[in-house]
C-alpha cells in the first residue's frame, strides 16, 4: 500500500538522531514560548530562522513546526492558569479553562487540554497522510469569489460567537479590517494609514497588535481591578481528570478535531476560528448551556482539539499547494525558499523525504509533548505560581523583548504601548478583542479577493451568488446572522452571556 | 437636559467608533475609490469606515437609552505608567543597552502595582534582567550590546 509505505519511509527520515533532536528542540521551544505569555510561535519562529539556514531543509522545517504546534500545548497552560491567551487560538480556552483553575480544578483541566491536544494531533498528522492530497484538490477549485465569502463567513460567525454584545463585536470586526489596511497597497503600491511612517509601509505587525492588546491592555485592566482575581493561588493537586470529566470531554475532543481538521484546509481561516466554532457547537449541543462560561470541561477539550487539529491541518495547503494559510505558514515557505526548494505540488514528487518525513516527525513531536507537558505540568504551575505583581512586569519584559526581537524597532514598542491603551479603553468600553484581531489578520486577504473577484466578474456583485460553493458561504453566513439577530435568540443569549 | 448622557458606558462606546470610522474616511479621502470593476486603494477604507460610523451611530443611540453607566474601578496608575515603561525601554534599548532597558522596564512597570515593594522588586528586576540576557543575548544569540557604552 502506497500510503503505508510512504509513512514508513517518513519514519525512516524523521527518527535519525538529527531529526529527533531538532523536533525534540523545536517543542521544548514551543512549549515554553506557548506558556510565556507576549512571545508567539510567529515571533520565535522568525527569530529562529535564521539558525536553520545551516541545516538540512528536512531538520529546519521539523524544528519550526515542531515551535509552532508546541505552542499550541504551552498556549492552553497559561490561558488556563492566568487567563492569559498567548495567541488568538487560546481566547476559547481561557473562558471555561480559567473557570476551573479558579473553581480548583486547574489539574484536570490541563490533562484534557493535552490529552486532546494529542488526539486532534495524532488525528491531524494521520489526514495529512491520508486525505492531503484529495482535500488539495478540492481547494484548487476555490477562486477569488469563494475565498472572499468563506472569510466573511469566518468573521460574521466569529464575531457573534464572541462573548458580548453582538453588534459590539461586529464593530470590531470591522476596526480590526481597517487596522488590516494600514501599509502599502498591494495593487497601486500607495501607502495607506501610514502617516509618511516607513515602518508602516509594511502594515502593523501582527504581534504588536495582539501583544498590545491581549498582553499590555489586559494587564492595566487587570490592575484597575480590587477583585482579587488575578492573583493565583489555587493549587493544582490532583491533575488526572475524573470519569465524568472524560466522558464529557470524548465528544467535544472529537467534534473539536473534525472541526479543526475542516478549518485548517480552508486557507484564511486560523485556529482561532476553529476553536470559536467548536466551542459554539459544545454550546449549542449541551444539555444545559448555562455552564458554559462558568467552568465547563466541554468549553477547554472541544477548542484545545480544535486548535490543535487546525495547527496541524493548517500544513496540508503549505505543502500541497504552496499556499500560506497563516502567518506561520507564510513563515514556513520563506523557510523553504531561503533552502532553495520552490513550494508547490511539485514538492510531494520532488522531495518525499520532506513531506513524510515532517508528517512522521509531526506525530513523534506530539507524542514528545504528551511527555513534556502532562509530568512537565507541575513546573509551569510553579512558574506561574509567581505572584501576580511580579509575573505582570515579566510579562512586559517578556513582551517587549518578543516584539523588538522580530525587527529590532523601537518604533513597534511605542506601537505596543499604544494598542496596549486602545486594548484598555475597548475593554472598558465593553468592546470584545477577539473579533478585532481575526479581522486585523483576515483584512489585506479579503480585501485583495474582493477587488479580485470583481475584476474578474466584470464589476457584477452577483458573482459572489451565482457560484455553487461561493453561495454556500453567503447563505451560511446570512442564516448565522438571521439565527443569532433573530429576537427570541437575543434575549436568550443575553441571559446566558450577560 | 442633563449630563447623564456623560456617564453612559455606550454613549462612549458610540462617540468612540464614529470617531475611528470618521478619521479612517478622512485620512482615505485621497486614496482613488474607484469602481466596483476596478476597486482603487481607497474603496475599501472607505465602505468600512462608513460601515463604523453606522455602527457607532446604531450603539449610541441604544446607549442614550440604556441605564448602564461607566462603573468599576480602574488605575489611572497604570494606565500611564506601563505604556511609558514601554516607551522608555524602546528609547533605552538603542541607546543605553539590553541591561539599563530591560531594569527600567521590569522595574518601573512594577510601580504600576499598588502592592509594590522596593527591595523585592529592586531583586527581581536585577533577577530577571540577568536571566533574559543569559537566555536571549548568549543562548539565542540575539544582537543587542548588553551596555550600549561597552561597544
Amino acid at each position: 500500500m502506497d500510503l503505508f509505505n510512504n509513512l514508513i519511509f517518513g519514519f525512516g527520515v524523521a527518527i535519525s538522531l538529527q531529526n529527533l533532536i531538532y523536533c525534540l528542540i523545536g517543542v521544548t521551544v514551543g512549549t515554553l514560548i506557548g506558556v510565556l505569555p507576549g512571545i508567539g510561535p510567529l515571533g520565535t519562529i522568525a527569530m529562529l530562522m535564521p539558525i536553520t539556514y545551516s541545516v538540512s531543509p528536512v531538520s529546519a522545517l521539523i524544528m519550526l513546526a515542531g515551535i509552532y504546534y508546541g505552542a499550541q500545548y504551552g498556549g492552553s497552560t497559561t490561558a488556563i492558569l492566568v487567563n492569559l491567551p498567548g495567541e488568538t487560538s487560546a481566547v476559547m480556552t481561557c473562558i471555561d479553562g480559567y473557570q476551573m483553575a479558579r473553581q480548583g480544578r486547574a489539574g484536570p483541566a490541563l490533562a484534557i487540554a493535552a490529552l486532546g491536544s494529542f488526539f486532534a494531533g495524532t488525528v491531524g498528522t494521520l489526514l495529512i497522510a491520508l486525505a492531503g492530497p484529495p482535500l488539495a484538490e478540492v481547494a484548487l477549485k476555490f477562486g477569488s469569489p469563494e475565498y472572499f465569502s468563506l472569510m466573511l463567513m469566518g468573521l460574521v460567525a466569529a464575531a457573534v460567537l464572541a462573548q458580548g454584545d453582538m453588534v459590539k463585536s461586529l464593530a470590531m470586526v470591522v476596526l480590526g479590517l481597517l487596522l488590516g489596511i494600514v501599509g502599502t497597497d498591494v495593487n497601486t503600491g500607495v501607502q495607506r494609514f501610514t502617516f509618511g511612517v516607513t515602518e508602516l509601509s509594511d502594515g502593523i505587525g501582527f504581534i504588536v497588535v495582539a501583544v498590545g492588546v491581549f498582553a499590555i491592555g489586559e494587564i492595566i485592566n487587570n490592575l484597575g481591578e480590587t477583585e482579587e482575581r488575578r492573583v493565583f493561588t489555587a493549587k493544582v493537586t490532583n491533575l488526572w481528570p475524573t470519569r465524568d470529566d472524560f466522558k464529557r470531554s470524548i465528544g467535544p475532543i472529537l467534534r473539536g478535531t473534525g472541526l479543526g481538521a475542516f478549518f485548517g484546509v480552508l486557507p484564511g481561516t486560523g485556529p482561532a476560528i476553529a476553536s470559536f466554532a467548536s466551542y459554539m457547537v459544545e454550546k449549542k449541543l449541551a444539555a444545559d448551556p448555562s455552564r458554559f462560561g462558568k467552568g465547563a470541561i466541554e468549553g477547554v477539550a472541544a477548542p484545545e482539539a480544535a486548535n490543535n487539529a487546525d495547527a496541524q491541518c493548517k500544513f496540508i495547503p503549505m505543502l500541497t499547494l504552496g499556499l500560506p494559510a497563516s502567518g506561520v505558514m507564510a513563515l514556513m515557505l520563506g523557510a523553504l525558499q531561503i533552502q532553495g526548494i520552490q513550494p508547490g505540488p511539485e514538492v510531494m514528487t520532488l522531495r518525499p523525504d520532506l513531506f513524510w518525513g515532517l508528517i512522521a516527525s509531526m506525530w513523534i513531536g506530539n507524542a514528545m509533548l504528551v511527555v513534556l507537558n502532562l509530568p512537565l505540568i507541575g513546573l509551569w504551575v510553579k512558574l506561574l505560581q509567581v505572584p501576580y505583581r511580579l509575573l505582570f512586569p515579566a510579562i512586559m519584559a517578556f513582551s517587549a523583548i518578543g516584539i523588538y526581537s522580530v525587527n529590532s524597532s523601537a518604533f513597534e514598542i511605542y506601537l505596543t504601548a499604544l494598542f496596549g491603551v486602545i486594548g484598555f479603553v475597548c475593554m472598558r468600553l465593553g468592546f470584545p478583542l477577539a473579533p478585532m484581531l481575526l479581522g486585523y489578520v483576515l483584512g489585506p486577504m479579503m480585501e485583495e479577493n474582493l477587488r479580485r473577484s470583481m475584476l474578474t466578474a466584470g464589476g457584477d456583485p452577483t458573482v459572489f451568488v451565482r457560484r455553487p460553493l461561493s453561495l454556500t458561504f453567503v447563505i451560511a453566513t446570512v442564516l448565522i446572522l438571521i439565527v443569532m439577530l433573530a429576537p427570541a435568540v437575543r434575549s436568550r443569549r443575553g441571559e446566558i452571556t450577560g | 437636559m442633563t449630563l447623564d448622557f456623560l456617564y453612559k458606558k455606550d454613549f462612549w462606546a458610540g462617540v468612540m467608533l464614529i470617531a475611528a470610522g470618521a478619521l479612517a474616511m478622512f485620512l482615505a479621502r485621497n486614496y482613488t475609490f474607484g469602481t466596483a470593476l476596478r476597486m482603487g486603494p481607497g474603496y475599501f477604507p472607505v465602505v468600512l469606515g462608513a460601515l463604523l460610523i453606522l455602527f457607532g451611530l446604531y450603539i449610541l443611540a441604544t446607549g442614550l437609552r440604556s441605564s448602564e453607566m461607566l462603573t468599576g474601578s480602574w488605575s489611572l496608575r497604570a494606565l500611564i505608567i506601563l505604556p511609558l515603561s514601554l516607551v522608555l525601554f524602546g528609547a533605552l534599548i538603542e541607546s543605553a543597552g539590553f541591561v539599563p532597558a530591560m531594569l527600567v522596564l521590569i522595574f518601573g512597570s512594577a510601580t504600576a502595582s499598588t502592592e509594590f515593594r522596593f527591595l523585592e522588586v529592586l531583586l527581581f528586576s536585577v533577577f530577571l534582567t540577568a536571566l533574559c540576557a543569559a537566555v536571549f543575548v548568549y543562548a539565542l544569540g540575539l544582537p543587542y550590546p548588553l551596555f550600549a557604552d561597552l561597544f
